[in-house]
Order: C-alpha cells, then sequence, then structure tokens
C-alpha cells in the first residue's frame, strides 16, 4: 500500500515505495523493518554491499544515498522513499566520466593499481566511502584521508594502500 | 526486530499527534541509535513515527546567534560556514564524534537523545535498572571503565555518550521543544539528568515531545576554544573524558570560562564553582590546575575506572591551556600531548 501523511500503516502490511538503485527506477513493497541493507542483499540480490557487523560499527555496508555515504544496515529502507541509491555495482555505471579501460570507476581502477584489498571483503564499503568523502570535499591531506576513512574497518589492515589509492584519485581530479 | 507500525509525519502537529496515539511510540530520525537497539531488542516501539520529512533540517539566523533545526544532520552542523566561524567548538565536537557515514545520517535531536553506551544496557541477559526498571544494575562491580565517576546513583552508573552535547553544554544552548501541550524551551543543562532512581529516564522531555531545534546564544567564542577528546582509540570511538572549553581573556586575564565534560556523568557535566575560580585570574597552568581538582573533588571512582579521574583532571588542564593558547586540537592530528 502507498503511504498517507500522518496515518499509521499497520505492522504487517508492505509498503509501496519508490527507488532509483544503480540509476533504475524500481516500484519496491517493502516491510517496514527491512534495511536498506536487507532489501539490496536478500530481495534486489545485490550482494555486493557487505554486512560486517549490522551495527554501524565497520563500514562493509556503506552505500552512496543521493550522492552521501551512509551505513545501509542502520537505514529503513521505507524511510528512503524516492531517494537514488548507489552501490558497489553501480560504480562503474557512475564513472561515464573519466572511465577507465574496463569501465571502471577511478576509484575502483585505484584499488586495484594500489593493491588496496586482500580478501575484499571491505572493499564494496570502502570504494562507496572513498567517493562518498570525495564529494564531501573535506579532507585534503593524508592525515586527514585517513580521519575521514575511519569509519570503513579493514580487517586485512590494507589501510595504508587505500589512502596511497584514494590520494591518486583525488590529484587526478585536481589535475582535470 | 519486532513488529512496528510506521508512519510518516508531514507536519509537527501530525508527529505529535501520532506520537500520542500509539502505545509504545517512538520518534525516528537518522536511525543510527534507535535502529541499534531495535536490532538489540533494547527499544520495542510498537509505532516509529518517522519526522525525517518534518521542515525541520534548516539552520537560521536567529536573536544574533544561529537556530539550528532538530533533522539538521551532524555533517551539515559541523561543516556549515556560519557554526564554524561562531561556534568552532560545537564543529570540533561534532566531528570528533562517530564516522563520516554515521554523521550523514545522525541528526541533531536524534543525537541529543541518543541512549547510553554500557554494556549491559545492550545486553537483554543481564539486569539494567535503564533498560528495565527495578532490575538492577550490572555495572556496579561489573565491567565499569567506561561509566561514570561523577553524579552517579546507586541505581545507575551509566554515561551520556554524546560529544555534541558537551559543546552545546558549555555554549549554553537552549533545546526547543513541542509536545501535546504545546511548545516549550528547556535549558541544556536541564535536558539532560542525573539518573537519581530513575535511570530509567534520560532526559525531562515529557512523553510525546519532540525536539524542534537547538538554539544557540549570540555570543563569540570563536577564538579561545578547544574539544579534547581522549579515547581507547583515536578515531571511531566514544570518549573516555572528554572536555569542550570556551574562554575570553581580556589581555592576560580570563573574562569568561566555560568549561563541560563528557563521558564521566549522566550528563554533560558542569562545574559552576569550578567554571567560576578562574574568572580574573590568569590562564595559568596553576589556575587551570586548582579548577580541575575542584571539579574532581567529589568524584566516586567505580571499581575499574578510577584511572578516569586523573584523567578528567589532566584532561581539564590540557583543554584550557589550548583553548587559552588558542591552539585547539585538530581531529586529524593525533598527537597525545
Ligand atoms: C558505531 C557508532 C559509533 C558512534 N560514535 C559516536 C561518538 O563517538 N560520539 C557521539 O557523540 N556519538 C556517537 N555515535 C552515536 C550517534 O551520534 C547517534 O547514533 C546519533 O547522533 C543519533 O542520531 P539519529 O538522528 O540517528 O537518531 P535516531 O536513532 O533516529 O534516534 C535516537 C533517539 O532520539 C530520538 N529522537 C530523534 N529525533 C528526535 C527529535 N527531533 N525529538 C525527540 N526525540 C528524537 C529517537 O526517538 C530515539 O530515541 C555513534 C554511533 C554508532 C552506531
Ligand atoms: S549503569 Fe545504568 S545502564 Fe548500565 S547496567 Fe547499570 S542501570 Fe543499566
Ligand atoms: S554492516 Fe553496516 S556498519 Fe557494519
Ligand atoms: S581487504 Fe580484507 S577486510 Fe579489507
Amino acid at each position: 500500500m502507498l503511504i498517507e501523511s500522518g496515518s499509521p500503516v499497520a505492522a504487517d502490511t508492505r509498503i509501496g515505495i519508490s527507488l532509483t538503485i544503480n540509476g533504475e527506477a524500481r516500484q519496491l513493497q517493502v516491510a517496514p523493518w527491512t534495511t536498506l541493507l536487507d532489501l539490496l542483499r536478500e530481495e534486489l540480490d545485490l550482494t555486493g554491499s557487505k554486512k560486517g557487523c549490522d551495527h554501524g560499527q565497520c563500514g562493509a555496508c556503506t552505500v552512496l544515498v543521493d550522492g552521501v555515504r551512509i551505513n545501509s544496515c542502520l537505514a529503513l529502507a521505507v524511510m528512503k522513499d524516492g531517494a537514488a541509491i548507489t552501490t558497489v555495482e553501480g560504480l562503474a555505471g557512475l564513472a561515464n566520466r573519466g572511465a577507465g579501460s574496463d569501465g571502471l570507476h577511478p576509484i575502483q581502477e585505484a584499488f586495484i593499481e594500489h593493491d588496496a584489498f586482500q580478501c575484499g571483503y571491505c572493499t564494496p564499503g570502502q570504494l562507496c566511502s572513498s567517493i562518498g568523502m570525495m564529494n564531501e570535499g573535506h579532507a585534503h591531506t593524508r592525515d586527514e584521508i585517513r580521519e575521514a576513512m575511519s569509519g570503513n574497518i579493514c580487517r586485512c589492515g590494507a589501510y595504508t594502500n587505500i589512502v596511497d589509492a584514494i590520494e591518486d584519485v583525488m590529484q587526478g581530479e585536481a589535475a582535470r | 526486530m519486532n513488529r512496528f507500525e510506521y508512519v510518516r509525519a508531514g507536519t509537527v502537529a501530525e508527529a505529535v499527534q501520532a506520537f500520542a496515539s500509539g502505545a509504545e511510540s517512538r520518534f525516528i530520525a537518522g536511525g543510527t541509535n534507535l535502529v541499534d537497539l531495535m536490532k538489540y531488542n533494547v527499544e520495542r516501539p510498537d509505532r516509529l513515527v518517522d519526522i525525517t520529512r518534518l521542515p525541520l533540517d534548516s539552520i537560521e539566523e536567529h536573536e544574533g546567534g544561529l537556530r539550528i533545526g532538530a533533522l539538521v544532520t551532524n555533517a551539515t552542523a559541523a561543516y556549515d560556514e556560519r557554526v564554524q566561524a561562531r561556534y568552532p567548538v560545537l564543529s570540533s565536537a561534532i566531528l570528533a564524534g562517530a564516522t563520516g557515514q554515521l554523521r550523514n545520517a545522525a541528526t541533531m535531536g536524534g543525537n541529543l537523545n541518543q541512549r547510553t553506551r554500557c554494556y549491559y544496557f545492550y545486553d537483554e541477559a543481564t539486569p539494567c535498572n535503564k533498560r528495565q526498571p527495578g532490575s538492577g544494575c550490572a555495572a556496579i562491580g561489573g565491567v565499569n571503565r567506561i561509566h561514570a565517576i561523577l553524579g552517579a546513583s546507586e541505581h545507575c552508573i551509566a554515561t551520556h555518550p554524546s560529544d555534541m552535547c558537551v559543546a552545546l553544554a558549555a555554549l549554553q544552548a537552549t533545546i526547543r521543544l513541542a509536545g501535546p501541550e504545546g511548545e516549550r524551551q528547556l535549558a541544556i543543562a536541564d535536558y539532560h539528568r542525573l539518573p537519581g532512581d530513575a535511570p530509567q529516564q534520560d532526559t525531562n522531555l515529557k512523553p510525546g515531545e519532540i525536539v524542534l531545534s537547538v538554539d544557540l546564544p549570540a555570543e563569540d567564542f570563536s577564538r579561545h576554544y578547544t574539544y579534547l577528546k581522549l579515547r581507547d582509540r583515536l578515531s571511531y570511538a566514544f570518549a573516555l573524558v572528554s572536555v569542550a572549553a570556551i574562554l575570553e581573556l581580556d589581555a592576560d586575564v580570563i573574562r569568561t570560562a566555560r568549561f563541560a565534560l563528557g563521558g564521566v556523568a549522566h550528563k554533560p557535566w558542569r562545574d559552576a564553582e569550578a567554571e567560576a575560580l578562574l574568572q580574573g585570574r590568569a590562564p595559568t597552568r596553576e589556575v587551570f590546575e586548582e579548577a580541575a581538582d575542584h571539579v574532581v573533588r567529589h568524584a566516586q571512582p567505580q571499581s575499574q575506572n578510577a584511572f578516569k579521574i586523573e584523567l578528567a583532571r589532566r584532561a581539564i588542564v590540557r583543554g584550557l591551556t589550548q583553548a587559552a593558547a588558542g591552539t585547539p586540537q585538530p581531529l586529524s592530528d593525533k598527537r597525545i600531548a
């Protein structure tokens, strides 16, 4: 059912929402307690975004909502009605400008170039977080990048290479 | 997570009405604290009132100060040019908390109303007077190194975890509210409460009241301030002890001194007598030590957190020294001293 402002939707009802996911407009029916992360992974088969902790503590679930990075594990899907979501699966598509040879986003290219991952579990979150951080535009030095990326934990400890990759892309953008 | 009804509010009146007509309602904004607690079954609302579409998301000039809407995100507030220029201690405190992702979702109203990080509060299997009144307090005599050293009670020794609220306490912000009985205001000092014998109540909000805005007074503490946060890791960790300090200096004399502590009590902690000790004095280490000693004179340690008393004392001295020198510590600067 559709939402009418101010009137309660009963607990057992699926609610109709619209989301643009990686550029594609979707009409979806969601239970109100479904998190954005569970919607992506369990219902839409977009398993790139990872569930590391499910409590906002690791950043593996980071996605972009209208270009802003958030933890999708702590967001209720129903509350994002009308938003545009970008997950790791959509990053290549986001990069119509300056895409690399195989169509990847420059930050993806840079992660490969700098060996910025080992097991790869944190990587989708790191990538989305890096793009969100660059959109924010507040981090400039290496120390500032590290602080701004502190919401993404990497169990393999690829941190220094992740910062290298981000710096590389930031310098490229500045040069452009 | 339990099952709940969902209401999307379009106006404040609708939100207040929808809250009041549910049995166990909660407002939800960024969701970064509430959804987390619902996953642990600590919060089990039967109705969520989604307030994210209310028109409370702007920062406006107000009586010479700023009025920050309850739905302004922590990130927007911290990076707002007016906040950075006029209330840098607030910007710095917000940026010391959580992470980029969390601050993008977290709101002013949600930050004010976030709940304690006491381990037992989060763990349904243990007694906790805050979660279940009358069940006891597992933290007393338990794992309590993060707990209070000031203003605690035999019923609860939890701390308020917010960084933002510590700066708001020093800045003497006013919180504007609406509820079933209309609008009212609370000084930040009266917003949060000490646990006493009702630790289930974190604040003096009446049932169903919603925060509309955080109002900052027309004062200028942009030269002499610092937010100093001491914690187990240098990023992405709650404060063991934090200090928001703001000073007004006239040549070499302290005209006004205000400082609040985080991580030590059930609310941001201010000590009017200690602040008064600083007034009219020179900003020297000895004077700062006197004020710091005064703050901790009645501190009461728990079994594992006596270290916090000395930590608080040193944090106050260092915070006031940084504020006086006009050398606040940026968050990306991880030097210990
Ligand atoms: C991993 C992690 C680390 C963190 N680290 C820090 C840290 O270092 N420092 C720090 O300060 N914080 C930290 N936080 C907490 C974070 O700041 C809070 O979760 C956030 O500020 C809550 O805001 P929200 O809008 O998401 O609130 P919500 O989760 O939506 O709501 C929280 C509470 O506030 C109530 N509420 C929300 N808006 C209003 C309103 N307008 N009127 C009345 N009631 C309202 C809700 O009913 C609920 O009870 C951390 C959180 C996480 C998950
Ligand atoms: S300190 Fe407070 S929140 Fe923690 S267990 Fe005791 S009563 Fe509960
Ligand atoms: S899964 Fe969301 S932060 Fe860990
Ligand atoms: S690459 Fe393994 S967790 Fe980061």
